[in-house]
């Protein structure tokens, strides 16, 4: 089966500055697909390079075989989208909102239990102007999905929503999976990206920095796994610096803390095993998203250095 | 065209009270207290034998296609743009140019409704006759409306955000107004500055309202600076719009 969404080395630049660099990646059919970095790292280009919104300067775009710019009534017909920054007509309703996005597409959805699973049903003769901002970001996803489209792009769908709304916003896109629609998912948000996503592109700079699974991700990060305990005696240097796959050693106290992989916590285990040492207060904790991504991706300071 | 488009944007500008006022009420309403003060219904020898009430019915039709094509419309569009219902109309299978054409049929109708009131208010309040060269008055003001809603494309066109699309609005408001003649009937202008103002689009349209007004055939002069301000402003508009 052919992917929905394939991406290859695409290419942007604005005024001589390459904001997209050389970017590939492919989406499987009823995958939630994440692109995930910092911001001004070309995330949002290479979605709007998908939904026919830019045109690339070089590399192929091609959603469910068909050119984004060059088919756009067929890639229209078939990608739902949500945009970072669009608003909609301040005094059309929700229902005329609804009514409206329908009728562009040759086989809608049912609006209807559209707006009901989105809690939208009390809110149906409100004005767009009228609605609150999470109120707003939901029908939006509402007209992504009106269309009956095979395929979603979903840019920074949950930023400004308070964490509440956020969770149910992740309900729902696990929903939308379920019900055999492809999702591209551009966030910067690591917890957001970590629950859904199936796989995650992490995009720096215009390029890919690392494409895997969120816990593909997680492992590949140089202090993936952090052990730290209060030893019973004392614990000789040499033999803590000699632990295997091991990244730090942190000594605050009595406490001491270590970074590595799963490696490293059997042969700390051993090493206390050994010399009778008891440790006090152990936790072992597995690196975050968060971490792999601040590995992957350089601060912003260095790129204004370059 | 797109029909649920057209539908949409027919019913927002409904909910404008504030538009329909300028462009559906304000030119027959101008007229309407122009025509109540007494000398404007007495016959002036200079206006060749005509009333001023009667002068200004052209008038108060040209001002609905300024309210509309040159004041309304870039207002609208720019907002369209700047708040990005252009951009996320894009990615539907209907493009953004629908909304464009909605837009300008929905003013260019209010407009051309606004000219049917004004011309009913001359008729039933004060007499005024109605155009007796109807084909021809039909044909000046299709022509003078595309070239308002040109007009107000091209501002659209230059103005990133709708602060800037109303100031240039409010700095062409006046010169189009006069040009219309507004202050002076160009009729009755000075031969020299008549000249010179017929070469504007609302000055060619006044003229040529005029002259099918009377019974006499709009000069093909008069409609030619009209399809060349269409044809040059669409052109211009065409060239410098950005969808976002």
């Amino acid at each position: 089966m052919p992917s929905v969404i394939e991406v290859t080395d695409l290419r942007k630049s604005y005024g001589g500055r390459a904001v997209v660099d050389g970017v590939s990646f492919t989406v499987e059919e009823g995958e939630i697909f994440g692109i995930l970095g910092p911001n001004g790292a070309g995330k949002t280009t290479t979605v709007e390079c998908v939904e026919g919104l830019r045109v690339p300067d070089g590399g192929r775009v091609r959603v469910l075989g068909h050119d984004p710019v060059a088919d756009h009534a067929e890639v229209a017909r078939v990608l739902g989208a949500q945009l970072q920054q669009s608003e909609l007509q301040a005094k059309l309703t929700v229902r005329e909102a609804l009514e409206l996005y329908s009728a562009f597409y040759p086989r809608p959805a049912d609006w209807r239990p559209l707006a009901e699973r989105l809690g939208l049903t009390g809110k149906l003769s409100t004005r767009f102007g009228k609605l609150s901002g999470g109120q707003q970001q939901r029908l939006f996803i509402a007209l992504a999905l009106v269309g009956g489209p095979r395929a979603v792009v979903l840019d920074e769908l949950t930023t400004g929503l308070d964490p509440r709304a956020r969770r149910d916003t992740w309900q729902l896109i696990e929903e939308v999976r379920a019900s055999g629609v492809t999702v591209l998912l551009v966030t910067h948000f690591m917890e957001e990206a970590q629950r859904l996503c199936d796989r995650i592109a992490v995009i720096d700079r215009g390029r890919i920095a690392a494409l895997d699974t969120p816990s593909g991700l997680i492992r590949r990060s140089a202090g993936a796994t952090v052990i730290s305990f209060s030893p019973s005696a004392p614990l000789d240097e040499r033999e803590l610096a000699a632990l295997p796959a091991l990244a730090s050693v942190e000594r605050k106290g009595e406490r001491i803390t270590l970074s590595g992989t799963d490696e490293t916590v059997d042969a700390v285990i051993t090493l206390l095993a050994r010399h009778h040492i008891t440790a006090r207060q152990l936790r072992v904790v597995d690196a975050t998203l968060d971490d792999a991504f601040l590995d992957l991706t350089a601060g912003p300071a260095e790129e204004e250095a370059a | 065209m797109n029909t649920a488009v057209l539908r949409t944007e027919f019913r927002l500008l409904r909910r404008e009270p504030a538009t329909i006022f300028w462009i559906f009420l304000f030119p027959s309403l101008l007229l309407a207290i122009l025509g109540s003060i007494p000398s404007f219904r007495h016959a002036d020898a200079s206006m060749g034998g005509l009333r001023p009430v009667d002068v200004y019915v052209p008038i108060a039709v040209l001002i609905a296609l300024i309210m509309s094509g040159a004041q309304g419309l870039p207002q609208v569009l720019t907002g369209y743009r700047e708040r990005g219902i252009l951009r996320r109309m894009s990615v539907t299978p209907v493009r953004p140019s629908a909304l464009l054409a909605a837009q300008m049929a929905v003013q260019g109708v209010a407009a051309l409704a606004s000219a049917v009131l004004a011309l009913v208010v001359g008729r039933a309040a004060f007499g005024v006759t109605l155009p007796r060269q109807p084909a021809g008055y039909l044909l000046a003001l299709l022509l003078a409306a595309a070239s308002a809603l040109a007009l107000g494309s091209v501002v659209s066109a230059l103005s990133r955000t709708t602060k800037v699309a109303g100031a240039i609005g409010s700095m062409v408001l006046f010169p189009m107004m006069f040009s219309a003649g507004v202050w002076i009937p160009v009729r009755s202008m000075p031969h020299a500055l008549a000249r010179v103002v017929q070469l504007t689009p609302f000055g060619a349209a006044a003229r040529a309202l005029d002259q099918a007004a009377s019974g006499d055939w709009p000069a093909w002069g008069h409609l030619g600076v009209l399809a060349a301000w269409t044809v040059l402003l669409t052109g211009a508009a065409v060239r410098w719009f950005r969808w976002e």
